[in-house]
């Protein structure tokens, strides 16, 4: 008997809202929640827009130890874990830790707190160490950033496979494929994985002013992510996390579980091309795309819906209708394709996750979230990508796709479990 | 399920290389670890005469346009640049081009337990003191933590299933047993293992800061694992690239030598401080062997992770005599020659390993002198031991409870 990864437990932390339902719902609706940057003066930056989350750790229930001690991405995964295993209905302790697993997906890690331990321990950028007093406990967590799938660990009481993730920006996406294999190969029982990144920062924000990655779109910020519109010119730097409870399907059946989507296939190949740039023909990702509806024994014309990367930059997306076209063939042009990013921006590494959640809650609500802001689409880009308005509709198979530097394509295949019999 | 056991099923290791302070280069590597020649010394890199602690294992042979093209130079940090040089090494070792292997068939999966972070910390300066247009247009991927898998592939036309694993020094074995799964799961050959370096002097703060750090000024005494007298680690640059393949694949190709297989691997995490329950590396030992189709008794030598530090090293002690019973396996630690290298500590010990299984010999821990009776060891001491090794296991822990064992074995031809 062939052993099957399903998700039976969620948990998001986006920009626009304090928990999973207030994110379904700002996607249902179609509403962004990209808005000016708040969190440091971002005058001197060529991008000025970014999706915040509005975190309050304390009303969170984070104690005054972790909220010291947590990178702000390190936060949010705690909390969106713990979320999550309050939603899969386990009860502490079960199942067996030492069959328990934990998979933490990010891209920068504890970009935050490097930074604001840089600015103590420099001086503001003055000079280098004038007073080693200033150097924090917890900076050696923040150098190496282990500590992150660490504290997750504990929050699950997972003692069995344990790591990080960190394959840029398909680093959410590869956590929870590589949390399903955990499953399907009998290392785990059940998995916490997802994905956290918290990179609304100065030098983050200024990795990408340097490459012109992010857009400058700063008078219009609610309307400034723009995936597959003519007029798009980068994607908008984000934060948030998404976390999973990941079960053995049939472990889930017998205690009565409820099964949000079944992680069918997963697949990532590198394009072994250039660490930021694209090549047109979307070879690569289609080749993921291949490789995990094979997995996921799953033919392209049963996908319901793609939830595209979608960031926003002119390579991207056509890059990407490339791939879909070369992967589903005719099929590409029937189906519905969204970018989230145009609602949420981009999280780096968090984000693939969050699109995992929004996929696993299409199917859950049988409804396409729609690509924001999107009204005069590039004529390179001629698939159908769900403009404005969510789509009340049938949807049983969703793939989910995401590309980063590095050369990273990774494909996702999420369904009902009824969809396929092993 | 996806658990064989038949030893085709093995992957094996079919190229090798190493950048170490005590060699670039396997066989430099390797004959520094025979002859216990230690690559631990004073801090150069930038004044650290204000620092507690001021010995580290640097690499201070490597000059990098001679191994690397140049307009690789300004986009990457120092340990990108070993991890280039050592990957065309370990490439070159196993024979393997570009048309080696059809699309997709080569991978890459390195562990990273610091990122590019002497860059980054050039960058944040300039940020800082001048201004976000001063930022490199390279600062976006030479700093995250899957630079090192994404160059590796770029250069050499990898495109298949890749990652990059953070868990500190245990990462670097992580990898190497998800690359072990990539090719059970159908990918022909992945280049595999882990580099590290953060001797900046915020990365050496920062690594100071962790409270581990030996703080004693003697190189011949700072890092003393399994010793009365452990009292921290000293930290290390560098790691170890290896090429892991599916065994019928290298035989096909013509490989030109299978050093060994990886038999087993297995990892686990130990319980949240404070919990009563046992820590985890005795476990993930038993599911290694378990998984390698291994009794205790056929292990020939551990490769101990040996933290330096005497609850650590206690507790190691211990899980390996609940194992293998009291004195009962040999037991080493040649890292002490080259301190604790992060995601490349594991890597570069599974490579002295298989060297060992080629050789027949135990190379030494050289500094320790004097283990506590209670530990009930049998580490390796002087001289390296002659004898036949034919199965080697390799432990490596990370800081918060990161346990890996990985099981390395003579191929049956």
């Amino acid at each position: 008997m062939n052993r099957r990864a399903v998700i039976t437990g969620i948990g998001v932390r986006a920009p626009g809202g304090h928990c999973t339902k207030d994110f379904w719902e700002l996607l249902s609706a179609g509403r962004t929640a990209t808005r000016s940057i708040t969190f440091f003066d971002a005058s001197p930056f060529r991008s000025r827009v970014a999706g915040e989350v509005d975190f309050d750790a304390g009303a969170e229930g984070l104690s005054p130890r972790e909220i010291r001690r947590m990178d702000r991405a390190t936060q949010f995964a705690v909390v969106c874990a713990r979320d999550a295993l309050a939603d899969s209905g386990l009860m502490p302790g079960e199942p067996d830790p030492r069959r328990v697993a934990a998979v933490l997906g990010s891209a920068v890690a504890s970009a935050t707190s490097l930074e604001n331990e840089y600015l103590v321990m420099s001086d503001a950028g003055a000079h280098w160490l004038a007073d080693p007093g200033y150097l924090s406990p917890h900076m050696f967590d923040y150098l190496s950033p282990g500590v992150m799938p660490a504290e997750v660990a504990w929050t699950a009481g997972a003692e069995g496979p344990v790591t990080m993730i960190s394959d840029g920006c398909t680093s959410g996406l590869d956590a929870v494929g590589h949390g399903a294999q955990l499953i399907r190969e009998g290392a785990a029982d059940m998995v916490v994985a997802g994905a956290a990144d918290a990179p609304v920062t100065p030098i983050v924000a200024a990795c990408f002013d340097a490459i012109k990655a992010t857009t400058p779109r700063n008078d219009d910020p609610a309307s400034a992510s723009r995936p597959f519109d003519g007029s798009r010119n980068g994607f908008v730097l984000a934060e948030g996390a998404a976390m999973f409870v990941l079960e053995e399907y049939g472990a889930a059946r017998k205690r009565g579980a409820h099964v949000y989507a079944e992680v069918g296939g997963f697949a990532t190949r590198c394009n072994a091309y250039h660490m930021t740039g694209l090549k047109k023909d979307g070879r690569e990702m289609a080749e993921a795309i291949r490789a995990a509806l094979d997995e996921a024994r799953i033919d392209a014309t049963a996908i319901d819906y793609i939830n595209a990367h979608g960031s926003g930059t002119k390579q991207n997306d056509r890059h990407e209708t490339a791939a879909f076209k070369r992967a589903l063939g005719h099929h590409a042009y029937d189906v519905p394709v969204s970018s989230i990013k145009s609602m949420v921006g981009h999280s780096l590494g968090a984000i693939g996750s969050i699109e995992i959640a929004a996929s696993a809650l299409a199917i859950e609500h049988h409804v396409v979230p729609p690509t924001a802001n999107l009204h005069t689409p590039d004529p390179e880009c001629d698939l159908d990508y769900a403009p404005i308005t969510a789509r009340e509709q049938r949807v049983d198979t969703v793939l989910s796709v995401g590309s980063g530097f590095g050369g990273f394509q990774s494909a996702m295949v999420l369904h009902r479990p009824e969809v396929v019999s092993r | 399920m996806n658990v064989r056991t038949t030893p085709a099923d093995h992957p094996v290791i079919t190229g090798l290389a190493v950048a170490s302070p005590i060699g670039l280069g396997v066989e430099e590597f390797w004959s520094s670890v025979l002859g216990g020649d230690s690559g631990i010394t004073e801090l150069d890199r930038f004044d650290a005469s204000g620092y507690p602690a001021r010995l580290a294992g640097q690499i201070r042979d490597f000059d990098a346009g001679a191994h690397l093209p140049s307009r690789i130079l300004p986009q990457t940090d120092v340990s990108t640049r070993y991890a280039l040089a050592a990957a065309e090494w370990a490439l070159a070792d196993a024979a393997v081009t570009p048309e080696t292997l059809p699309d997709y068939a080569m991978g890459v999966v390195t562990a990273n337990a610091l990122g590019g972070f002497e860059f980054t910390h050039r960058e944040f300066q300039k940020l800082w003191s001048q201004g976000p247009e001063f930022v490199s247009v390279y600062e976006s991927f030479a700093w995250f933590y899957a630079v090192n898998t994404g160059q590796i592939s770029i250069r050499h036309a990898m495109r298949g299933p890749s990652a990059a694993l953070v868990a500190e020094q245990a990462g670097g074995l992580d990898a190497l047993g998800h690359a072990r799964r990539t090719v059970r799961r159908g990918t022909a050959l992945v280049l595999s293992g882990g580099v590290d370096s953060a001797l900046d002097p915020w990365g050496w703060a920062s690594q100071l800061a962790g409270g581990r750090v030996s703080r004693v000024a003697d190189p011949a005494r700072a890092y003393l694992p399994f010793d009365a007298a452990a009292c921290g680690y000293v930290p290390g640059e560098g790691g170890a690239l290896l090429v892991v393949e599916d065994a019928e694949g290298a035989h096909r190709r013509g490989a030109p030598q299978i050093y060994a297989e990886i038999a087993g691997h297995a990892s686990s995490f130990d319980p949240p401080p404070g919990s009563d329950r046992p820590p985890g590396l005795r476990r993930a030992v038993e599911l290694a062997l378990a998984d390698a189709g291994a009794a205790p008794g056929d292990v020939d030598v551990v490769f101990a992770d040996a933290s330096g530090l005497p609850e650590l090293d206690r507790a190691e002690a211990a899980a390996l005599t609940a194992v293998f019973g009291p004195r009962a396996v040999p037991v080493t630690a040649p890292k002490t020659l080259t301190g604790r290298m992060y995601a490349g500590g594991g890597p570069t010990d599974v490579v002295a390993a298989v060297l060992a299984i080629r050789d027949h010999v135990v190379p030494a821990t050289a500094g320790t002198r004097n283990v506590p009776e209670e530990y009930e060891l049998d580490l390796v001491l002087g001289d390296a031991r002659e004898r036949p090794v034919d199965t080697a296991l390799v432990l490596a822990r990370g800081r918060w409870g990161f346990n890996s064992a990985l099981v390395v074995r003579r191929h049956p031809n």
